[in-house]
């Protein structure tokens, strides 16, 4: 049977949608569940067969976690918040500052060793952080800086650098080195050129290579389960496995905290997303 | 506007000279274009002078100052890059103004200077508009904005022009001869193009192999070429060659068997025996019966390959000592390929080069 242009087309055009949506809820319901069971009572969370319709949405888990009665199910979320931000912003900023210097370097210079190097950068990502986590605590326990802020800080920069450095290496590359060159002629010293012409254009690169860090810092849950102890330096990622006891997990009370870990990524990238459009290199040179 | 001196410059890449100690005088706000085939050392020794690649030996003055160590900053020269090299996230007129900013200008000043610049290029319209949202000749003037705010004392242009279509190419060569005739600015100036060079130049400086081959103006070096190499770089169509040696009584003997008879002068001039190479640029060529070349003329005939017709005139191609030759045909008819021509040599205006050494005699 023939089929019509159009008839093929509006066809094609379901088939994309639905494609869309199937990939959509994929992704999408996992963290609607989570949403969901953190308003509603462990009854209808753990209810057999499954209550797919809320039957009773309410703050109570929200209410409990922050609750001062560890018996009704408090965690310390305020303590772990706030190592949370301090950890993931001050690792973040440290290997976005190492990262453009090393991007830049990378992408400028010339020096022995470069790619060997690089290789070197790309080979690290290839070891399990895991893997790591029973020497890493062996030498930070010598050193003494297991549970403490600076430990994690430590950890995540290392962790995050050699992506960043390529990611920004990549960025620093699209920006066409006579634009240097022409700011130097202009009267800028080199640090100039670098901040008033360079910078601004590999800016969105770098905006992206510091939300990829600081959610790989945010979210890392292997080695700061073995690497914290305490609320001196303990996580909300590790926080989740408060909810956890010997013979019961308050699936409630972890959704909740998982929501409060959530948004703040969330919002953070929608701020920064506009800055990861690229594109403005287009039009200084010949393309 | 400054006088610029090259003094033995050297550039090296590690073991591998670029530039071999080349000698150079500039004078003031005069319009010197560095040309040659691409890897003779033009555009290194532009670098050099612009102070984005180091001087491995010799002396660079502007001015009577040596630059050697200067930063480009300190130099007070302005660049025009080939592929524009503008500021894609600011505007035009931020563009324009970015020198005068780093130099800590006052506003007023930026503005009216930037305004002058934009009044001379034509960009009045254009000034808020980004670098991607312009032309290519847009793109180019911005670019020749940026260098003639500063008022600097050279301007340097590496290929400015090379990125452009043919048309605009022409149009914007013509726009900078104007630009150097209002301002008046030592000019250096880049192209591999010899047209550019010698619609543009006061003198040209032909560079091959990292070596200065010759300096002069156009007009010298059309008629004087130095040897085989600038002879043929020169000029277009290319200078038609043939082997041949130097008979007694002033006769040119070609391989092919022809004999010309040399002008008195330059049978006097270049000995009996001599092997050498001769060069007849297409305009001292003429077809029988299409114009008369000067006083003392040799007569050769040769196959027509093909005719390109460019409508008050047509280059025709032909088979000659080996290789092929062209002439200029005025008030062109039409030659069938294959048809046997008569041509007439002016021997006053022919080139003999030795044929080992490749200078000219």
């Amino acid at each position: 049977m023939m089929v019509s242009h159009g008839t093929r087309k509006i066809y094609l055009k379901w088939c994309r949608w639905i494609g869309t949506f199937l990939a959509m809820s994929a992704i999408c319901i996992p963290g609607l569940w989570i949403v969901l069971s953190s308003f509603r009572p462990n009854v209808e969370i753990l209810a057999k067969p499954a209550v797919w319709i809320p039957q009773d949405l309410n703050f109570d888990h929200y209410a409990a976690i922050f609750s001062s009665d560890p018996g009704q199910g408090a965690v310390p979320v305020w303590s772990y918040f706030q190592n949370s931000l301090i950890i993931a912003t001050t690792s973040t900023l440290i290997a976005l500052l190492i990262g453009m210097a090393g991007g830049y370097a990378f992408a400028r210079y010339s020096f022995k060793g470069k790619d060997t190097m690089f290789l070197g950068f790309m080979l690290s990502r290839t070891v399990p952080g895991i893997a790591l986590s029973l020497p890493l605590f062996m030498v930070y326990a010598r050193l003494g800086i297991i549970d403490t802020d600076f430990g994690m800080i430590l950890i995540y920069v290392a962790l995050n650098l050699p992506f960043t450095i390529w990611l920004i290496d990549g960025f620093f590359r699209q920006v066409p080195q006579e634009l240097n060159q022409a700011a130097q002629i202009d009267g800028c010293t080199p640090w100039q050129a670098f901040w008033l012409v360079e910078f601004p254009l590999a800016k969105s690169g770098i905006a992206s290579a510091g939300i990829f860090a600081f959610l790989t810092s945010w979210n890392e849950f292997a080695l700061a389960s073995q690497l914290t102890r305490s609320t001196a330096s303990k996580t909300l990622p590790v926080g989740l496995l408060d909810f956890t006891s010997e013979f019961t997990i308050n699936w409630g009370g972890m959704c909740a905290l998982a929501v409060i870990m959530i948004v703040p990524a969330l919002l953070l990238t929608f701020i920064v997303q506009k800055h990861l459009v690229a594109g403005l290199t287009f039009g200084g040179v010949k393309g | 506007m400054a006088t610029v001196t090259l003094e033995k410059v050297v550039k090296r890449y590690g073991p591998i000279d670029v530039v071999h100690g080349i000698d150079l005088e500039i004078g003031h706000g005069e319009f010197v274009v560095l040309v040659g085939p691409s890897g003779c050392g033009k555009s290194t020794t532009l670098r050099m002078i612009a102070g984005l690649e180091e001087i491995s030996g010799g002396a660079v003055k502007i001015g009577e100052n040596i630059v050697n160590d200067l930063p480009p900053r300190d130099r007070n020269v302005s660049m025009v890059f080939q592929n524009y090299a503008l500021y894609p996230h600011m505007t035009v007129a931020e563009n324009l103004g970015f020198s005068l900013k780093i130099a800590k200008r006052s506003k007023d000043d930026i503005e009216k200077r930037v305004a002058e610049a934009a009044a001379i290029l034509g960009l009045g319209d254009l000034m808020e508009r980004l670098p991607g949202q312009l032309s290519g000749g847009q793109r180019q003037r911005v670019a020749m904005g940026r260098a003639i705010v500063r008022h600097p004392d050279v301007f340097l242009f590496d290929e400015p022009l090379s990125n452009l279509d043919a048309k605009l190419r022409t149009q914007m060569r013509t726009e900078i001869k104007k630009l150097h005739q209002k301002v008046k600015t030592t000019v250096i100036y880049v192209t591999h193009d010899q047209i550019e060079a010698m619609t543009l130049a006061d003198r040209i400086v032909i560079m091959r192999g990292g070596h200065i081959v010759q300096v002069g103006t156009p007009m010298d070096i059309f008629h004087n070429p130095a040897n085989l190499f600038v002879a043929q770089f020169i000029g277009s169509p290319p200078m038609n060659l043939a082997e041949g040696i130097v008979g007694s009584n002033g006769k040119l003997t070609l391989a092919n068997g022809d004999v010309l008879t040399l002008a008195p002068d330059m049978a006097a001039r270049v000995p009996e025996g001599t092997a050498v190479t001769l060069g007849v640029r297409a305009e001292d060529l003429a077809i029988d019966g299409h114009g008369r070349i000067g006083s003392h003329i040799s007569t050769i005939k040769a196959a027509v390959n093909l005719t390109e017709p460019l409508g008050n005139e047509s280059l025709v191609f032909f088979e000659y000592g080996g290789s092929e030759w062209v002439t200029r045909m005025f008030n062109p008819r039409d030659i069938a390929p294959g048809e046997t021509i008569t041509l007439h040599v002016n021997m006053e205006s022919i080139h003999l080069f030795d044929k080992t050494t490749e200078k000219r005699l």
